[in-house]
């Protein structure tokens, strides 16, 4: 296994992601646990890009950091409870945690096994970015998930309003 | 080149800390976080399978971008309700709001 | 011998490939060479740029503006510079350290990044990236993690509420903006703003002028501006989100908001006003940076223009204008602009979408008729709504103040 440029770059930012996970599950304050989320998305947005996949890096950045972030924060701003520190976590933790650990390890075990050395079967093409496009638009392609999730998102739109509202 | 299961054993590490998020934080902001990142590790498992299988294809970076749409989604729900939640009881930790348990 | 810029580049390939170098480490220089001059010159642009603003406002202010320092006051900045860099960064107690010092980085960054896929000639771009416009959508919003962050973590009440006005403000005009975006895109038919200006034929103002007002105001907006600066309007909320910075801290937040105006005119110049494009500067790319230049400045005059001559909104009026006003007729005009598009190219048989100055004069006329007849509807609108505001504050016959008889208060 050679170190290639590309295996640093990966190697970078998987360990933001995963460090910015391990930050947000295992902080104690939360408007850090804001922040390291951030540090994990940015990383995942890395490793889009490491996968050639520069559209959804970018668009990970716009709407999971852009806008979901910001949205996170400024709950935590406003529902922030001034009565001393409390725990963090709950007490059957030990238990989530065993839990965690198993399913990681259920996971590993059949993925790896399953394409363990697995190279890439081709090149993306160039025109990637067209094709998208394209399939956004056409009744063979992806035409009604798009128009169902603009549905699911001017409901959203509408219950968050309504939810939040005095 | 590097290796499919490495993007895998990734995916898969994020989504166990976000299971553990979600089953060991008592404060419902930090869950959401969690279920941000258990989406996340979706759609990094999603995006490096459409890489190493069918880079040719588009199905990959579509299911992928509907994750994103359905996410954004149900961030702005679930946190209008834990808004208006704090409006009512005061609190945000979730072993506190139990008027309907038995 | 005119392209420079191809020379310089492939002079140093040569110098090192002449080392052994491989392409890694050659694209990895060029990188590095290209951001190092491109901060190094915004940097040094930024006191060129306070320097016209400030003796601009102050002319439009009936006074002189700054003439001590230096011939005409050119070296204010510098003096201003030297004296933020000296003072003390006062942190508060409570203050949360980590979001405190990483605000202002963040939105210097997020100005600094978007100038990497700004092209300067036709074989001067930072990077070439295949989905640019939205790359520059996505680190503008960067901007806006930054003003929550000062907000909250000065441990300061007015400082979180004026962050929390000043998302409200800044995410509610990133909608027109994106809109106004789609515009150029759906123009040359790509992403890629090197593209996009290459596709300039006829500059997009002509083809969509309302676009481009749109998405300057927008931009104005986002910048946070005058008129729309009630985030840090000093008689107001006193200074808003930044209150509690000092020193080098506060000197970035200042220089993040100076060259964020900058870069909206160089914006609205890449997308709208053609860019580098001009006489002979596809030849001679040296004369496309001066061409862009000037565009920049040209904006960045009308912007300051705008800040020295309006009054200040309040929030309130900000956000109806936003989402009562703006974000409508963007839905619409990119509606109509994309309809009469397609209705045009399928009926006209000599409609070409790209080509030259001449082949694109179908294509702008009607796009140009289009933008006019919805600009003219907006305004007409605009005023009946005003006719009737008046009316109805006429109606409410508003009884006049009763004042005390002269002397007796005295």
């Amino acid at each position: 296994m050679e170190i290639t440029p590309l295996t640093i770059t990966f190697g970078i930012f998987a360990i933001f992601a995963l460090g910015g996970g391990l930050g947000v599950v295992l902080s104690r304050n939360l408007l850090h646990a804001a922040l390291y989320l951030i540090l994990s998305l940015f990383g995942i947005a890395g490793l889009f890009i490491t996968l050639e996949a520069p559209f959804l890096a970018i668009v990970q950045v716009l709407v999971y950091i852009g806008a979901i972030s910001i949205l996170i924060t400024i709950t935590i701003m406003v529902t922030r409870r001034v009565m001393g520190v409390t725990d963090s976590v709950n007490n059957q933790w030990p238990v989530a945690a065993i839990g965690a650990l198993f399913t990681f390890g259920a996971i590993v075990f059949v993925l790896v096994s399953n394409f363990h050395g697995r190279v890439a079967a081709g090149d993306v093409p160039a025109d990637m970015i067209e094709r998208i496009g394209l399939a956004f638009a056409s009744p063979q392609g992806y035409l009604l998930p798009f128009e169902v999730a603009s549905l699911l998102l001017l409901a959203a739109l509408i219950g968050a309003i309504v939810v939040a509202r005095e | 080149m590097i290796p499919l299961h490495w993007y895998l054993i990734v995916a898969g590490a994020l989504f166990c800390l976000g299971l553990y998020g979600i089953l060991a934080r008592r404060n419902a902001v930090a869950i959401l976080m969690s279920i941000e990142l258990v989406l996340n590790s979706v759609n990094l498992n999603l995006v490096a399978f459409w890489r190493y299988l069918a880079p040719e294809t588009v199905n990959g970076q579509m299911f992928a971008i509907i994750v994103f749409a359905v996410a954004a989604a149900e961030a702005a729900v679930g946190l209008g309700l834990i808004i208006s939640i704090y409006r009512n009881r005061q609190t945000v930790i979730v072993e506190d709001i139990n008027l309907l348990k038995w | 011998m005119l392209d420079i810029f191809t020379l310089i580049g492939d002079w140093i390939t040569g110098l090192l490939e002449s080392i052994g170098a491989g392409p890694v480490v050659i694209d990895l220089v060029f990188g590095f060479i290209g951001s190092f001059i491109i901060i190094n010159f915004l940097l040094i642009m930024a006191l060129v740029i306070i320097w016209i603003e400030r003796k601009l406002i102050g002319r439009i202010q009936a006074r002189i503006g700054p003439n001590r320092v230096g011939p005409w006051g050119i070296f204010q900045n510098v003096a201003d510079v030297l004296k933020l860099m000296t003072k003390e960064i006062i942190i508060p107690t409570g203050a949360d350290l980590i979001p405190f010092m990483l605000a202002p980085i963040i939105s210097v960054a997020s100005v600094f990044l978007i100038w990497a896929v700004v092209p300067f000639a036709r074989t001067a771009v930072g990077t070439t990236v295949t989905v640019g416009v939205l790359y520059i959508v996505a680190v503008s919003s960067l901007s806006i993690l930054s003003v929550l962050l000062a907000g909250w973590s000065s441990n300061n009440k007015y400082a979180l509420l004026g962050a929390f006005r000043a998302v409200a403000m800044l995410v509610s005009y990133e909608v027109p903006i994106i809109l106004m975006l789609l515009i150029p895109v759906m123009l040359a038919g790509t992403m890629d703003v090197l593209q996009i200006v290459e596709q300039q034929g006829i500059w997009y103002v002509f083809m969509a002028p309302l676009a481009t007002l749109i998405f300057f105001v927008a931009s104005h907006a986002e910048a946070a501006r005058s008129p729309f600066d009630t985030l840090e309007a000093e008689s107001e909320i006193v200074a808003g989100f930044h209150i509690e910075y000092s020193g080098m801290a506060f000197a970035m937040f200042y220089l993040a908001e100076f060259l964020h105006s900058f870069t909206v005119g160089a914006l609205v110049a890449t997308f709208f006003l053609g860019g580098w494009r001009g006489p002979f500067a596809a030849e001679v790319p040296v004369l496309g940076v001066i061409y862009f230049f000037i565009k920049t400045f040209a904006v960045y005059f009308i912007n300051i223009w705008a800040r020295g001559t309006l009054p200040r909104l309040r929030i309130d009026q900000v956000m109806d204008f936003c989402w009562k006003f703006l974000i409508p007729l963007s839905l619409v005009l990119v509606m109509l602009m994309v309809l009469a598009d397609k209705v045009a190219a399928a009926v006209f048989p000599g409609y070409a979408a790209v080509g030259g100055f001449v082949d694109l004069l179908p294509r702008a006329a009607v796009l140009l008729i289009v933008n006019v007849l919805v600009g003219a509807a907006a305004v007409g609108w605009v005023i009946r709504q005003g006719r009737r505001e008046r009316e109805r504050l006429a109606a409410m016959e508003i009884a006049p103040i009763e004042r005390p008889a002269a002397g007796a208060a005295k």
